[in-house]
């Protein structure tokens, strides 16, 4: 099963190589006007159109992947960063008032949906595409948070661990040298998977417009500028669309690659 | 069973108290007054003052917290300060679209997705898993929005099967009102089918793994007599939890869908009430959404206790 490891490795690479490149060049100005040639399907000039302003498809694209990898990936990160040493430590006092208060901290955080958090962080300040990255990160944390302490615990069971143990390692330091490098290969492919996820869910808030602001290019707001003109214009819904699907469709195929490369013991189950 | 009843009981109302106090500590420190919002810029300080203690802003934090609580309790979700209507009556109404909604979406996604599961668990490895499982993880990686809108443009405007937007009402009839809303049901159906079918196949294939399918092969059923009588059953555990925790995803899922359809639900509320600073509104629609999905939650850990007693000493 490397071919998904390959496939969705070129996919994503292909969008994070369009974000980076859009920092020195991209075909046209993604936010110049150029109203005589709008709605252009795909054509040699402008290879995926232009939208209702006339600005070039392709160029709104590669400086909307920026927006996309970088809020899901700081949110990936708050997660990683908060839910990563919240698990840790839960599994290292199991079963104690700890334990329970962060699992339960975890449940109460997980009954708000990242829409909800969303809405409410703007209530507060108003749309933003950070409002975006934080929504995003305080749902990931219990994900990380669960996952984390999941695997910890039936490491901490394990006889290596004892050792350390008798060998007067403290809780935390167990959890840091022994504990988190056993983790890491679930974490990796959680954190793709949660990558893909807060794509999607960028995309979704800025669609309603509760993430990325004008003039901030997000697919989302794209796809909500087409909304009222896909009847006339299917290609701006459809170029969004296709960029948010491939990306989204590559993290997942890495992920399920990276998981049977990182642990072969999955490998043997599905064979 | 009682005792883990109490148990979960006591926590699920720790868990909405404490989350009602994090809604209303973040309504709290949103800017903003909202009786000078109502009354705009020119208001003079009487009426103002006036409005303030007609809305009960004058009060204490606490005091204003627990009357909140308190009349959320009774049915009493405060005043819309835009409209100046009962809050309760406004939610009400647009529960009518956003519940059928989610229930709509969950009944489809169930539908497409025990049989998927079920057919690729079966041909596990042959070109019939391989297809399925590739088309969930297409499922998986579709926006729900722009699929909505797809099925705007082919079935609504293309084909003129269904109305691009709007909701007729169900003083239209109970069909008619279907009908309005299979295209957003469809949408946010969606991803979740893929999730539910993914969850499924993998749910069989532990189960087939187990002794007691082997004792049943051995006993002499067949393969798929085995697989109905013993395998479905214990497989379902799994996937009934998932089933659960997605409701709340559906719900929430319905605010996004809402938008692409124009639908009169909680959705378009929130929006509204937002961009008109009317916080009350907010507060409650959120308090509603995070209370239903704990509510959920809770009755699927109950659920699950009822059915594998074995989880009941675990917590």
């Amino acid at each position: 099963m490397r071919r998904n490891l390959i496939l969705g490795g070129m996919l994503s690479a292909l969008f994070v190589l369009a974000a980076l490149i859009s920092f020195f060049w991209t075909p046209y100005d993604h936010v110049a006007l150029d109203i005589p040639n709008k709605l252009q399907t795909p054509n040699a000039a402008h290879l995926l159109g232009t939208d209702h302003f006339g600005r070039d498809i392709l160029s709104m694209i590669m400086v909307g992947a920026r927006t996309s990898i970088a809020v899901a990936l700081v949110a990936v990160g708050i997660g990683m960063g908060l839910g990563i040493p919240l698990g840790l430590w839960a599994a290292a006092r199991q079963g104690s008032w700890l334990d329970e208060l962060i699992m339960r901290g975890n449940d109460l955080v997980f009954a708000f949906p990242s829409i909800v958090i969303a809405i409410l962080i703007t209530a507060i300040f108003g749309a933003g595409a950070i409002n975006a990255i934080i929504a995003i990160g305080i749902f990931n944390i219990p994900v990380f948070a669960r996952i984390t302490r999941g695997a910890a615990l039936s490491l901490w069971q394990r006889e290596f661990i004892l050792a350390a143990r008798v060998a007067g390692k403290s809780a935390a330091r167990i959890s840091v040298e022994h504990i988190l490098p056993n983790v890491t290969n679930l974490l990796i492919v959680q954190g793709t998977i949660q990558f893909s996820l807060g794509i999607l869910a960028e995309a979704a808030l800025s669609y309603v417009g509760l993430g990325a602001q004008p003039p901030t290019p997000s697919w989302g707001r794209m796809l909500a500028d087409a909304q009222t003109l896909v009847s006339i214009a299917p290609h701006m819904a459809l170029v969004p669309g296709f960029a948010i699907i491939l990306t989204v469709l590559g993290l997942n195929l890495m992920g399920d690659g990276l998981r049977d490369v990182l642990d072969p013991r999955l490998r043997v189950v599905r064979a | 069973m009682v005792r883990y009843t109490f148990k979960r009981l006591l926590s699920l109302l720790l868990s909405l108290a404490v989350a009602s106090l994090v809604i209303f500590a973040v309504i709290e420190v949103a800017p903003g007054d909202p009786a000078s919002f109502m009354l705009g810029m020119n208001a003079q300080p009487e009426t103002l003052a006036a409005l303030r203690t007609e809305l009960g802003l004058d009060a204490s934090k606490g005091a204003r917290y627990l009357s909140w609580v308190g009349g959320m309790l009774t049915g009493d979700f405060g005043t819309s300060y835009t409209y100046r209507t009962p809050v309760i009556g406004m939610v009400a109404d647009r529960l009518w679209v956003s519940l059928p909604l989610a229930l709509y979406a969950l009944a489809l996604s169930t539908i497409v997705a025990f049989p998927a599961g079920l057919f690729a668990a079966s041909r596990r490895g042959q070109a019939g898993d391989i297809g399925v499982m590739g088309a969930t993880q297409l499922g998986v990686a579709i926006p729900n929005f722009w699929f909505a809108m797809m099925l705007v443009l082919i079935f609504a405007i293309n084909l003129r099967w269904f109305a691009a937007g709007g909701f007729v009402g169900w003083d239209k009839g109970f069909w008619a009102g279907m009908h309005a809303l299979t295209l957003p049901a469809v949408a946010l159906a969606l991803p979740q089918a893929a999730i539910l079918a993914r969850v499924m196949r993998s749910s069989l294939l532990d189960v087939l793994g187990e002794d007691f399918m082997r004792t049943a092969r051995a006993k002499g059923l067949t393969e798929r007599q085995a697989l109905w009588r013993h395998g479905l059953r214990n497989a379902l555990i799994p996937v009934l939890t998932i089933i659960g925790l997605q409701f709340s995803f559906l719900l929430a899922g319905s605010i996004i869908i809402e938008q692409v359809f124009y639908l009169p639900g909680l959705g378009r509320l929130v929006f509204q009430s937002i961009s008109a600073r009317d916080l009350i509104v907010v507060e409650s629609v959120v308090m509603l959404l995070v209370f239903s999905v704990i509510v959920v939650n809770f009755l699927v850990d109950l659920a699950y206790a009822a059915v594998d007693p074995r989880l009941r000493s675990r917590t």
